[in-house]
């Protein structure tokens, strides 16, 4: 989940202790074999499953009019959202950074309330406020709207938190000095601010695109799941397997699994970017 | 002046429209009629049920995490191996990847027509449908955060008290028990309380691999899940009310967590709270 734009391994190992009481090579055993067992294998079994009719079965089965639609409005739902997070997000972190006002640790600690709280329990609550009881009279239950909004309080976390390290970080005198020379606010922050935190941005935005585009617990209640309108993915792959149709889902699964794995290398990516700088 | 106000506003609007009123109208719903309906609905035999699993749950996943998530930090972290660039990015998939891809590939393996079901369900076990499938599920999504939490931290505090506990003739096992773990506790708990938190949520993969049985397959989620769709919101609320307390617990510790680990010399983690709130400028922004 969280917005760590995670690469370690380059990092130049230290002759520290050695894992205490078994050999390395034993402890990489050991990593392997619970990676393969937990991961590794039951992947390459939906991998497998996908082909398992041919590459045929597999490409209609992905561009079948129901799973093709399923797939567009999640794609579209998610660049909605990421790009709503992407302002929002980064406009928090820079309160929470640069403002001061009373209350401040709680706002800041209520950011992660998205990745503490149960996906299923989101939805719900959104629900009550936006559902068909709604006591302000908005409701917007079974939309593509609600859709938007669920997705919108999931990913919320993940630019604010790729950003916030960053603008702490700052220099500020790069900022006093393009305002000495006369630049207004809205230059500074374009010529000098929005630059800086470009890295972290561009990482938040992906890893919110990865939960996004595979969200479940949150939409289920909210979005009606209806076919054509409201089902996205990952709904449509559960319809699949209920209907017995495991090849289908597999196959919708890997798409899935091949644009997670593009995100993830691009945000390895921006991370090794942010870091160089 | 116009410019904070207007950025204040815009953030605690959305925030406020976003998470606290939703999760604030759910508390209202649920005690509206006082505290007498949730409890009742609580202490159903199959709410019981669905607590007592969710807990059993965390119970076997977080344990199982948290070793193989310090041993592989310290491999990852200690030892130069070409492999390591392979384990870090596949520790990272679970991350990425939707929850009901996660339970269909567990369908895939244990099912009655999968890889290893015919031959496990030959020898008694049944994995799909029952707790294991559920304690496999609750793993794979959980399994990234004790090793994402305590690399970085490893890689701060060096190898210097280490090897000076070595040359006073400590063995591997005093060395680490004495010196590498209580130097990276905070970072380790911190993952242990994100893995925690992830696991008493999971839905979507639980959801597949579970079946959804009443008082035999049931965890908290699926628990409040199915209320709501057989039209019983007030155990919905209620449960959802447990599972929203936990996760306030949670933000908690992670708060206090995340303070810890900073002042133990660690990176920002997620919820920089203590770098966030010390590191604020003293000038005003005065645009």
């Amino acid at each position: 989940m969280e917005g760590h734009p995670a690469t370690l391994t380059t990092a130049a190992p230290r002759a520290g202790i050695r894992l205490p009481g078994l050999g390395v090579g034993l402890g990489r055993g050991m990593v392997v074999l619970y990676l393969s067992l937990m991961v590794m294998l039951p992947l390459a079994a939906v991998v497998a499953e996908s082909t398992s009719g041919g590459l045929g079965a597999f490409w209609s089965s992905v561009t079948g009019s129901q799973s093709m639609a399923a797939l567009k409005l999640t794609v579209i739902c998610s660049l909605i959202v990421v790009a709503i997070n992407a302002v929002f997000g980064t406009i928090i972190a820079w309160v929470l950074v640069r403002d001061d006002f009373p209350g401040k640790g709680a706002v800041n600690a209520l950011i992660d309330l998205p990745f503490a709280l149960p996906t299923i329990v989101a939805g719900l609550t959104l629900l009550t406020l936006y559902g068909s009881e709604s006591p302000i009279g908005l409701d917007i239950a079974f939309t593509r709207v609600a859709i938007v909004i669920a997705l919108c309080f999931i990913t919320l976390p993940f630019v604010t938190r790729a950003v916030q390290p960053l603008l702490i970080e700052m220099d500020r005198e790069m900022e006093e000095a393009a305002t000495s020379l006369g630049a207004g606010g809205f230059t500074v922050f374009r010529r000098i601010i929005f630059p800086n935190l470009l890295p972290g941005i561009l990482a938040g935005i992906l890893l919110a695109f990865a939960r996004a585009l595979g969200e479940y617990g949150s939409l289920i209640l909210i979005s009606g799941n209806i076919p054509f309108d409201t089902e996205v993915s990952s709904v449509f792959i559960r319809s699949q397997i209920e209907s017995g149709n495991v090849a289908g889902a597999s196959a919708v699964s890997v798409v899935l699994l091949a644009i997670s794995l593009a995100l993830l290398i691009g945000v390895s990516l921006f991370a090794r970017m942010g870091a160089r700088k | 002046m116009t410019a904070k106000w207007g950025l204040r506003g815009l953030a605690f609007g959305y925030l406020g429209l976003l998470l606290l009123a939703p999760v604030g109208m759910i508390f209202y719903k649920t005690f509206e009629h006082g505290i007498g309906p949730p409890l009742e609905a609580m202490t159903s035999p199959d709410a019981l049920h669905a607590i007592w699993l969710t807990l059993l749950m965390v119970a076997v996943a977080v344990p199982l995490n948290t070793v193989f998530g310090v041993g592989c930090a310290l491999l990852l972290v200690r030892h130069r191996w070409r492999g390591n660039a392979v384990i870090d990015g596949i520790i990272n998939l679970p991350f990425a990847i939707s929850p009901i891809v996660v339970g269909l590939s567990l369908f895939l393996l244990y099912g009655n027509d999968g890889w290893f079901g015919p031959t496990l369900a030959e020898w008694g076990i049944q994995v799909l449908f029952s707790t294991p499938g559920m304690i496999l599920a609750s793993v794979f999504v959980s399994l990234p955060f004790v090793v994402r939490e305590t690399v970085p931290v490893l890689q701060e505090i060096g190898t210097e008290q280490e090897q000076a506990a070595s040359t006073l003739g400590a063995n591997a096992w005093q060395t680490f028990w004495r010196v590498t773990l209580p130097a990276i506790r905070w970072g380790v708990a911190y993952g242990v309380v994100l893995t925690t938190a992830r696991v008493l949520g999971e839905f979507g993969a639980v959801t597949i691999v579970s079946g959804s049985i009443s008082g035999e397959t049931e965890t908290l989620p699926l628990f409040v899940a199915k209320a709501f769709e057989q039209f019983n919101e007030e155990a919905a609320y209620a449960g959802a009310i447990v599972l929203a307390l936990l996760a306030l617990t949670t933000l908690l510790l992670m708060s206090i967590g995340g303070r810890k680990a900073k002042a133990q010399g660690g990176p920002i983690p997620i919820t920089g709270d203590a770098a966030i709130s010390t590191s604020t400028s003293n000038t005003k922004e005065g645009s």
